[in-house]
C-alpha cells in the first residue's frame, strides 16, 4: 500500500477517498446536529428552527421537566424497558437451554412453531391483544406492556439463544453432572457465564425495544401518566395545532443520547451476536 | 418401594376409573397423592365452570348463553358470535352480545380445554402405565417416588413452561384470532354490541380478488413494497460495503473516528431519526424547502411527502433516507467481516498481475458476500415489513386517489394499519395480513432450507 501513497495518482485517489469520506459524515451528522440546535432554539415553531440558533437556550429542557409529562414518561418506559430486559434475557435463556441441552418428545414441532411465530408481525395481531387484556384487566398498564414485550421478542431469542448455545462444548456440563451438580446449577452456574457476549446482545435488544415501541403502547395505554415516551414524542410533532417542535428536538435527544451511547460503547457485542443469529437463520 | 399385596387387576380398570372421576385410577393403585393431583384438576376445572356460570336458575331448562359459564359459554360464543344485539327496550339498553369479546372468550376457553384435554388423557396413561407396573413388579411405587421422577424427565419441559404459555396466549391465541377475523364481517360498519358479527366464510377473500380497488390497491402497493425492500436492501448492503472497503484503507488515518460517525445513524433510534427527517423535509415549514427556495434552485417550496402530482418524489426520497438509516449497520458488519480476510489471496493476486478492481471483485466481494448473505435475506425481510420509516417519515405519502385507504409509499404493512387501526376494516386487514404472512413465511423458509440450523433440526 506504499506505493499508492507515493505516486501522484495515488495521492490523487486519497484526496478523493477522503473527501468521500468528509461528505459522507457531514450528511450523517447534519440531521443529528439540526436537531440538537433546534432543541436550544428559543422560538417554539418548526420554521425557525436551525442547527445553529441565535439565542441558544436550555429552557426547552426546562420547560420539559415543568410543564408536560415527560419525567413521567421517561420513568415509565425506563421502568418498562428494565423489566423487559429481565424477563426477556431469563425467559429466553431458560427457553433456549431446554432446546439446546434436553431431548424431548415435540422438540423439533416446538423450533418450527417458534419459526413461523417469529414471521407473523407482532402488531397484525393487536386488536386480539386488546381484547386479551381487556379480559385480563391488563389495559393501561406497564405490566401489560412488559408482557407483550417480552412475548413478542422470545421466539426470535430463543431462536438465536439456542444457536450460541449449540456451538458451546457440552463438556463443562457434562463435567459438573458428574461432580454431582443439578441441571439447575449446571444453568446459572455454567451456561449463564458462558454465553454472557449473546446475553449482553438480547439484554440491550430488550432493554432498546421500549424506547420507540409505538404500536402496541399506542393500543394499549390511554392515559396520560402511564404514557411511555415514544408516545410522548410522536403526540407533540403530529398534533398540527400545537407548535411543540423544540420541545420535541429536547425530548428526542434526551432519549436518543443514552441509548446511542449504550449502542456505540457495546457495538461489538452488537455485531457479533446479530453475525451470529443470521448465520444461525 | 414396598410390597404390593393385594392380587393383580387388570390395567384397563385403572384407566377406566381415571376416565370416570379423575385421579380415581391413581387412588386404586394406592398413588393417593398423585391421584389427589389430578382429581384437583379436573375438579377445579369443574368449579371454575360452576363458579362463571349461572347454575343457580336452570328453570327453563339449561341454555348456553344464559347458564353457561366459562367453558361451555366459550366454545357457546365461538360458535354463534352471540345471538341478541344490544337494543333500546322499554326499560332502557339491554344487555347484548358483544361477538368479538364472545370469540375472544371462546379461543381462550378453547385454548384451556385443549390443556385440559391434554392432562386429562395423561392421567388415563398415567393410571394404566402405573397398574401394569404395579402387576408385573409388584412393587409399589409412591407418589412422591413418582413425582421426583416426573420432575427428572420433564425438567425440559418445565424450564420451558413459562415461555410456552407466554408464547401459547400472547402470540399464538391472538394469531388464531386474527386469522378467524378474517372470515368475519367485523368492521366499522358492524360493530358490537349494537350490531353482530357473523362468519361469512371466504367472502372477505373474495371482495379482494373481484373488487377492482381492491385488486388494483393490493397489487400496486404490493410491487411497491416489493421494489422498495429489494431497493432498500441492495443500496445499504452496498454502501455500508463501500464506506467499509474506503475505511479499510490502510493510507486513511483516525479510522476509529470515521467509524464513530458513520455508526450514528444506527444508534440513534430509527423512530427519532425518522421524526427529525420528517420535519427536516416539512414541505411547509422545513428548512430544506427553505434552503432551496433560498438559493433560488425551486421557485416553490417542496411538498416532498404530500405533493400527489409527483409519484416517485416521495418514494426515491423515502429510499434514500433509509439508505442514510441502514448503511451504518452493514458498514460494521463488513468491516468486521474484511479484517478476516487473509493476505495471502491478495499477495498471490498480486503476483499474477492483478489490478485493484479485480481482487475487489474477485476476491473481496465474493468472501464478504458469502459470510454476509443470511443477514441479506433478513434484511430483505424487515424492510419488507418496514414500519417504523415509512410511518413516521411520510405517513404512506403522497395520496394516491386511485388506492382504497393507501398512498404512495405505503408498504403492505402500513397499510394494514391503517385499514385495521385508523379505518377499522378488520376483516380486511385481516385478510391482507394473512397474505403478508404467506409470503414473507415462504420467502424465510426458502431461505432457511439452505441454512445450517434447519438440517440441525
Amino acid at each position: 500500500m506504499n506505493r499508492t501513497r507515493r505516486n501522484p495518482a495515488g495521492k490523487m485517489k486519497l484526496l478523493l477517498i477522503y473527501i468521500e469520506l468528509i461528505v459522507v459524515a457531514l450528511i450523517v451528522i447534519y440531521p443529528l446536529i439540526w436537531i440538537f440546535g433546534s432543541s436550544l432554539g428559543s422560538t417554539k415553531g418548526l420554521a425557525n428552527a436551525s442547527a445553529i440558533p441565535a439565542h441558544a437556550t436550555l429552557d426547552n429542557y426546562k420547560k420539559l421537566f415543568q410543564n408536560t409529562d415527560f419525567p413521567l414518561w421517561y420513568m415509565n418506559t425506563l421502568k418498562v424497558a428494565a423489566a423487559n430486559m429481565f424477563f426477556g434475557v431469563l425467559l429466553s435463556t431458560l427457553g433456549a437451554y431446554a432446546f439446546s441441552r434436553f431431548k424431548f418428545k415435540g422438540k423439533k414441532a416446538s423450533l418450527l412453531t417458534i419459526l413461523i411465530l417469529q414471521m407473523f408481525p407482532a402488531f397484525l395481531t393487536a386488536i386480539a391483544v386488546y381484547m386479551l387484556f381487556l379480559n385480563f384487566g391488563l389495559l393501561d398498564s406497564l405490566t401489560g406492556l412488559v408482557i407483550v414485550g417480552v412475548a413478542a421478542q422470545l421466539p426470535y431469542n430463543i431462536w438465536l439463544l439456542k444457536g450460541y448455545l449449540d456451538n458451546i462444548s457440552t463438556s463443562f456440563d457434562e463435567a459438573a453432572l458428574i461432580d454431582g451438580a443439578s441441571r439447575t446449577q449446571i444453568f446459572f452456574r455454567i451456561i449463564v457465564p458462558l454465553a454472557v457476549p449473546m446475553l449482553t446482545f438480547v439484554a440491550v435488544l430488550q432493554f432498546a425495544a421500549p424506547w420507540m415501541d409505538f404500536i402496541l403502547p399506542r393500543l394499549l395505554i390511554s392515559s396520560e401518566e402511564k404514557k411511555t415516551v415514544a408516545i410522548g414524542l410522536f403526540s407533540m410533532i403530529s398534533d398540527p395545532t400545537r407548535n411543540d417542535f423544540t420541545l420535541f428536538a429536547a425530548g428526542s435527544v434526551l432519549v436518543a443520547v443514552p441509548i446511542a451511547i449504550l449502542y456505540i460503547v457495546l457495538q461489538r457485542f452488537l455485531i457479533n451476536g446479530l453475525t451470529a443469529g443470521g448465520d444461525k437463520g | 418401594m414396598r410390597e404390593f399385596r393385594s392380587r393383580p387387576r387388570p390395567a384397563w380398570v385403572a384407566g377406566c376409573l381415571s376416565a370416570i372421576v379423575w385421579g380415581a385410577g391413581q387412588g386404586f393403585n394406592r398413588q393417593y397423592l398423585k391421584g389427589l393431583l389430578f382429581f384437583l384438576v379436573g375438579a377445579g376445572s369443574v368449579l371454575i365452570e360452576l363458579a362463571t356460570g349461572h347454575y343457580g336458575n336452570l328453570g327453563g331448562g339449561f341454555r348456553f348463553r344464559e347458564n353457561g359459564g366459562f367453558f361451555l359459554k366459550g366454545i357457546w360464543g365461538l360458535i354463534t358470535l352471540g345471538t341478541q344485539p344490544r337494543k333500546m327496550g322499554l326499560s332502557g339498553l339491554t344487555a347484548g352480545d358483544h361477538s368479538i369479546v364472545l370469540m375472544a372468550n371462546g379461543i381462550i376457553a378453547l385454548f384451556v380445554l385443549l390443556i385440559l384435554l391434554f392432562f386429562y388423557i395423561w392421567n388415563i396413561r398415567d393410571a394404566v402405565k402405573a397398574r401394569r407396573r404395579l402387576n408385573n413388579t409388584a412393587a409399589l411405587h409412591s407418589s412422591l417416588q413418582d413425582l421426583r421422577k416426573l420432575w427428572e424427565s420433564m425438567y425440559a419441559y418445565i424450564i420451558l413452561s413459562p415461555a410456552a404459555l407466554l408464547t401459547l396466549f400472547v402470540c399464538l391465541l391472538p394469531i388464531v384470532f386474527g386469522v378467524l377475523i378474517a372470515f368475519t364481517d367485523y368492521s366499522r360498519s358492524n360493530t358490537p354490541p349494537t350490531k353482530l358479527v357473523h362468519w361469512v366464510g371466504f367472502d372477505n377473500f373474495a371482495t379482494v380478488a373481484q373488487v377492482f380497488s381492491w385488486m388494483h390497491t393490493f397489487l400496486g402497493v404490493l410491487l411497491w413494497t416489493f421494489a422498495w425492500a429489494i431497493l432498500a436492501t441492495i443500496t445499504t448492503y452496498f454502501f455500508g460495503f463501500f464506506q467499509a472497503v474506503l475505511l479499510n484503507n490502510s493510507a486513511i488515518r483516525f479510522k476509529r473516528l470515521w467509524r464513530s460517525i458513520y455508526i450514528l445513524p444506527w444508534a440513534v433510534p430509527a423512530m427519532i431519526s425518522a421524526l427529525v427527517f420528517k420535519s427536516m423535509f416539512n414541505g411547509q415549514f422545513g428548512p430544506i424547502s427553505q434552503f432551496l427556495l433560498d438559493l433560488g434552485i425551486t421557485e416553490d417550496r417542496v411538498y416532498w411527502f404530500t405533493d400527489p402530482s409527483h409519484t416517485y418524489l416521495a418514494r426515491i426520497l423515502a429510499l434514500l433516507i433509509n439508505l442514510w438509516l441502514g448503511f451504518p449497520y452493514f458498514m460494521a458488519l463488513i468491516g468486521g467481516t474484511l479484517t478476516t480476510v487473509s493476505d495471502s489471496y491478495y499477495e498471490a493476486a498480486r503476483m499474477d498481475g492483478a489490478g485493484s478492481r479485480q481482487m475487489f471483485w474477485r476476491i473481496t466481494f465474493p468472501i464478504v458476500y458469502k459470510a454476509t448473505a443470511p443477514l441479506l435475506m433478513l434484511s430483505f425481510v424487515s424492510n419488507f415489513n418496514n414500519f417504523g420509516v415509512i410511518y413516521f417519515l411520510t405517513e404512506g405519502g403522497s395520496a394516491n386517489p386511485n388506492y382504497n385507504f393507501a398512498g404512495n409509499t405505503d408498504l403492505l404493512i402500513t397499510w394494514l394499519y391503517k385499514l385495521t387501526l385508523d379505518n377499522r376494516l378488520y376483516n380486511m386487514g385481516a385478510v391482507m395480513s394473512i397474505i403478508v404472512f404467506l409470503i414473507v413465511a415462504s420467502f424465510s423458509l426458502l431461505n432457511l432450507r439452505k441454512s445450517k440450523s434447519f438440517e440441525e433440526l
